[in-house]
C-alpha cells in the first residue's frame, strides 16, 4: 500500500487511540477515508486539522478483517465518516452508539458492498426504503417526514422531523435518495474526465471540486500551474463564492418574506451568473480549472470584467446593508439555530458555519494554496452567537473579500506577459496525494490515489457532509417555523452529502 | 419603506423572451453543433473525443446526441473544423430521438405521433401551468437553474407558468438529475399522485442519459426509465432560458413556430 507523504502508519487497533490523542493535543478532526483494495485489504486514512497542516493516521484491515475499534466513542466527529465507511465497504466499527445506514442502505443480510478502490464490478444494488421509527414518544408527538420530494424546488433529503405541536424535539436526517455511487465512478475514468465529474459532486461549487482535484493531481507530479491559471482560478473560485452566499441569503429573504429584497438578491445572482458565463462560457465555470492550469484565457477583458465586478460589488453591498437593518428580518434570524461554540468546536465545524460560532479556521489562510499564498484579504470577522444571524453577517463578509480577491487577481493577470502560459502537461499521476481548498461551503478535501497513470481512488471530501451532521443540534429551542433559516444558514449542498 | 424606492429603482428588468428574444438569451454555450467537413478523412477518432459517447460516426458522417452531451467543450476545442458551440437556448425537443444532432433517429411521422400525442393532452392546460419539481439525483446545480425561474429577469409567473408544492395541484413534472435508485420510488410515487393529463419534463443531460454520473450501481441512465418523458431539455445544467423553451414546447404557449 502507498503511504501518504508524511503520513503515521498504526496497527487497526491503535488508530482510534492515535486519532482521540491529537484531537486531544488541539487537532480538528477533519475526515475518515476507507479505500479497498483488490485483494481484499481496505486502508483506512484518518485526517486531522492542525498548526497549517493535515496530518494522516493511517493503518490498514487485511483480508477478511472488516471490523476495528470505532472512533466514534472517544471522537464523536467521526460518527458520520463510520455510519459511510459501513455503507460502502461493509466494515464495521465496534463500539459505533449509532450504526444507521447513511448514504447506502442495503436490504438483505450481507449484500454485496461498492468497496471504491477495488476494481471489481458492481452491480445495482437493492435499497431499504423501509420508513424510520419514531425516537420520541409521548402524548401528542407526532412526526412529519418532511422529503424527499419537498415543497418547493430543493435537492431531495429527507428531514424527519418530530414534535409535540410547534417546538422541534428532534431532528434525524436521511441522504441516502441521492447517492450517486461517484466514488466508484471516479475510478473509471482518466484524470481528464475525472475533473469533469469532480465538477458534478457539488455542482454550485464546481470550481471548488475542480481546483481541489486539480491540485491533487498537481501535488502528485510536483508541477505547479502557470502564474497566470492560479490568478484566473481565484478570479472563478471567488465568483462562486459570491454566487453560493448570494444563494444563502436569497433563501433567507424568501423565508422571511422580504419580497422586494428577495428580487434585489436574485437579480444580482442573475447578473452574476452572465458575469461568470462571460468570462468562460459557462454559468456555473464549468471547464475553466483543469489538471495543470486552466483550459482557456478569460473571454472578457480585465478592464470590462473588473467594470462588471465592481458594479455588481455596490449592487449588493448596499441592499445587504439595508437587509441588515431591517427589523422584520433580524427578527427571524437572531438567536435562531443556536450553534453555540463548544458544540461548534467539538464537531470542528466548517467555513461559515463554524466561524458564525466563533471558529476562525479557513484553508485560505491556514493552509494557503495557488495564487492565494500571493494575494491578500480581510477574513470574515468572527461571530460568537452561532445564531442564523451570525452566519449570514459572517456570508455578507464574505462576499465583500472575495469581491476583494477577484479584484486583486484581476489586477494581476492585467500586468501579466501578452501571452502567458496557462497550462502545463502533467506526466501520468502516481501515488497518494491529499489537496484541500476552501469552498463556498468550508474546507473541502479531495484524496487521490494512483498508479501507473491510472486513477484508483477519489474521495472528496465535503463540508456539506460534515457540517450537516451538525445540523440536529441547532434544533434546541426552536420551532418548526425556524426550519427555514437553520437549513438556509447552513448553505449545504446535498448531492455533496450523499457522494 | 426605504425597499419600496429599492424595488423600483431598475425599472423593468425581465426578459421579452419567449415572445422576442432578448439579446442574452443566446450569448453562451446551449449545445454542440457538427460542422460540415469539406475534405474526406478518417473519422474514426473523432468519437474518442467525447467523455460520455455523445459523438457517434455513421457511414461517415458524425453526429452528436445532445442527450449525453454534458458541453465540456473537449470536441470543439480538439476539433474546431467539426464540431463549434452553439448559442441558441432554443434545445428543447419532444421525443428523445430529436437531440441527435444533425438529423435525429425518429421518423417524421413519428415526431408528429408524439406532437399530436402531447397537444392533445395539453389542450386544457393552455393558460395555466403548474409544475412540480422532483430532484432525482441531480448534482444541485440544476436547481439553481430551476430556482432562477422565479427571478425578476425571467419571471415564469407572467407565463401563466407557476411551481407547486402538492403533485396533486400539478399539470407538469420537471425532473432533474440521473435516477438515483433512492429516487425511483418517490418520483413514480409523484407521478401517479398527479392527475391526468400530465406532461413530464427531463431537464438536463444528466436527467435524459445519466451523462458522465450514470447508469451505475446507484444510478440508473436517466428517468426515462421511471417515468413516460414528454420533453428532452439537455444542458450541463440547462440555463433558464433553455428551461423557458422546454415549457415552450411542452405547452405551446406560442404558436406553432415556436416550438420545434
Amino acid at each position: 500500500m502507498t503511504t501518504a507523504p508524511g503520513s503515521l502508519r498504526l496497527e487497526h487497533g491503535e488508530l482510534a487511540r492515535a486519532v482521540a490523542d491529537r484531537v486531544a493535543a488541539g487537532g480538528r478532526f477533519a475526515a475518515l477515508i476507507a479505500s479497498a483494495r483488490d485483494d481484499g485489504s481496505t486502508a483506512l486514512r484518518a485526517l486531522v486539522a492542525g498548526r497549517g497542516a493535515l496530518d494522516t493516521v493511517e493503518t490498514e484491515l487485511p483480508p477478511g478483517v472488516a471490523h476495528y475499534p470505532a472512533l466514534t466513542p472517544l471522537v464523536p466527529a467521526a460518527a458520520w465518516y463510520e455510519r459511510e465507511i459501513r455503507d460502502l465497504f461493509g466494515i464495521e466499527p465496534a463500539g459505533h452508539p449509532r450504526l444507521d445506514p447513511l448514504v447506502l442502505p442495503l436490504a438483505g443480510t450481507a449484500p454485496p458492498r461498492p468497496r471504491p478502490g477495488a476494481s471489481a464490478q458492481v452491480a445495482a444494488l437493492e435499497l431499504d426504503t423501509s420508513p424510520l421509527p419514531a425516537h420520541v414518544a409521548g402524548e401528542g408527538v407526532f412526526t412529519i417526514p418532511y422529503g424527499p420530494v419537498r415543497s418547493g424546488v430543493f435537492e431531495s433529503i429527507e428531514y424527519l422531523v418530530e414534535s409535540y405541536g410547534e417546538d422541534i424535539a428532534h431532528l434525524r436526517t436521511r441522504v441516502y435518495y441521492k447517492h450517486r455511487g461517484l466514488e466508484r465512478r471516479f475510478s473509471e475514468l482518466d484524470p481528464a474526465d475525472g475533473v469533469l465529474l469532480a465538477e458534478r459532486v457539488e455542482g454550485a461549487a464546481s470550481v471548488a471540486h475542480a481546483m481541489a482535484f486539480s491540485q491533487a493531481l498537481e501535488a502528485l507530479s510536483g508541477i505547479d500551474p502557470p502564474r497566470a491559471a492560479g490568478f484566473l482560478r481565484v478570479v472563478h473560485a471567488e465568483l462562486e463564492r459570491v454566487a453560493n452566499h448570494l444563494d444563502s441569503v436569497i433563501r433567507h429573504t424568501e423565508g422571511a418574506g422580504q419580497a422586494v429584497a428577495y428580487a434585489r438578491m436574485t437579480l444580482h445572482k442573475e447578473r452574476l451568473m452572465r458575469l461568470r458565463a462571460a468570462l468562460c462560457g459557462h454559468r456555473f465555470g464549468r471547464g475553466v480549472v483543469v489538471p495543470g492550469g486552466v483550459a482557456a484565457p478569460p473571454l472578457l477583458g480585465t478592464g470590462e470584467a473588473l467594470a462588471a465586478v465592481a458594479e455588481l460589488e455596490l449592487a449588493i453591498s448596499e441592499d445587504a446593508r439595508a437587509l441588515m437593518t431591517t427589523p422584520s428580518f433580524l427578527d427571524r434570524l437572531r438567536r435562531t439555530g443556536v450553534i453555540p461554540h463548544d458544540v461548534a468546536a467539538g464537531h470542528g465545524a466548517l467555513g461559515p458555519v463554524g466561524r458564525g460560532s466563533g471558529l476562525g479556521e479557513d484553508v485560505r489562510v491556514e493552509r494557503p494554496y495557488g495564487a492565494y499564498r500571493l494575494l491578500g484579504f480581510q477574513p470574515a470577522e468572527l461571530r460568537e452567537e452561532g445564531d442564523a444571524l451570525a452566519r449570514q453577517f459572517v456570508r455578507l463578509d464574505e462576499i465583500a473579500s472575495a469581491f476583494h480577491l477577484a479584484r486583486q487577481a484581476f489586477d494581476e493577470l492585467a500586468q501579466l506577459d501578452q501571452e502567458p502560459s496557462w497550462r502545463h502537461e502533467l506526466p501520468p499521476p502516481d501515488g497518494v496525494a491529499l489537496a484541500s481548498v476552501e469552498a463556498p461551503q468550508g474546507e473541502l478535501i479531495y484524496l487521490v490515489e494512483a498508479a501507473a497513470g491510472r486513477i484508483i481512488r477519489v474521495k472528496p471530501r465535503t463540508a456539506s457532509f460534515h457540517n450537516l451532521a451538525l445540523l440536529p443540534q441547532a434544533f434546541r429551542g426552536d420551532i418548526l417555523t425556524d426550519f427555514v433559516f437553520i437549513e438556509a444558514s447552513f448553505g449545504l449542498q446535498i448531492a455533496g452529502v450523499a457522494g | 419603506m426605504p425597499w419600496v424606492f429599492r424595488g423600483l429603482r431598475e425599472g423593468v428588468v425581465t426578459t421579452p423572451y419567449p415572445r422576442r428574444p432578448d439579446g442574452y438569451d443566446s450569448s453562451f454555450r446551449a449545445s454542440v453543433v457538427v460542422l460540415e467537413s469539406s475534405e474526406a478523412q478518417d473519422q474514426t477518432d473523432l468519437a474518442a473525443l467525447c467523455p460520455t459517447s455523445a459523438i457517434e460516426v455513421h457511414g461517415g458522417k458524425a453526429r452528436v446526441d445532445r442527450g449525453r452531451c454534458i458541453l465540456c467543450g473537449r470536441c470543439v476545442a480538439i476539433r474546431p473544423d467539426r464540431f463549434a458551440f452553439s448559442s441558441s437556448p432554443e434545445v428543447a425537443t419532444i421525443g428523445r430521438g430529436g437531440l441527435v444532432v444533425p438529423s435525429g433517429v425518429e421518423t417524421d411521422e413519428e415526431l408528429a405521433r408524439l406532437r399530436s400525442d402531447l397537444a392533445r393532452r395539453v389542450r386544457a392546460l393552455r393558460r395555466s401551468v403548474h409544475i412540480r419539481h422532483v430532484d432525482a439525483g441531480s448534482d444541485g446545480s440544476e436547481e439553481w437553474e430551476v430556482a432562477a425561474l422565479s427571478n425578476p429577469v425571467y419571471d415564469v409567473q407572467r407565463l401563466g407558468i407557476f411551481f407547486t408544492a402538492s403533485p396533486r395541484h400539478a399539470d407538469v413534472l420537471l425532473v432533474t438529475g440521473a435516477g438515483s435508485a433512492g429516487m425511483v420510488g418517490p418520483l413514480r410515487t409523484t407521478f401517479e399522485a398527479m392527475p391526468d393529463p400530465k406532461v413530464v419534463i427531463a431537464a438536463g443531460t444528466d436527467a435524459i442519459s445519466g451523462g458522465l454520473v450514470g447508469p451505475s450501481y446507484a444510478t440508473r441512465g436517466g428517468i426515462a426509465s421511471v417515468v413516460p418523458v414528454d420533453v428532452f431539455v439537455p444542458g450541463s445544467p440547462p440555463s433558464p432560458f433553455s428551461l423557458l423553451h422546454a415549457f415552450v414546447v411542452a405547452m405551446r404557449l406560442l404558436s406553432d413556430e415556436g416550438g420545434r
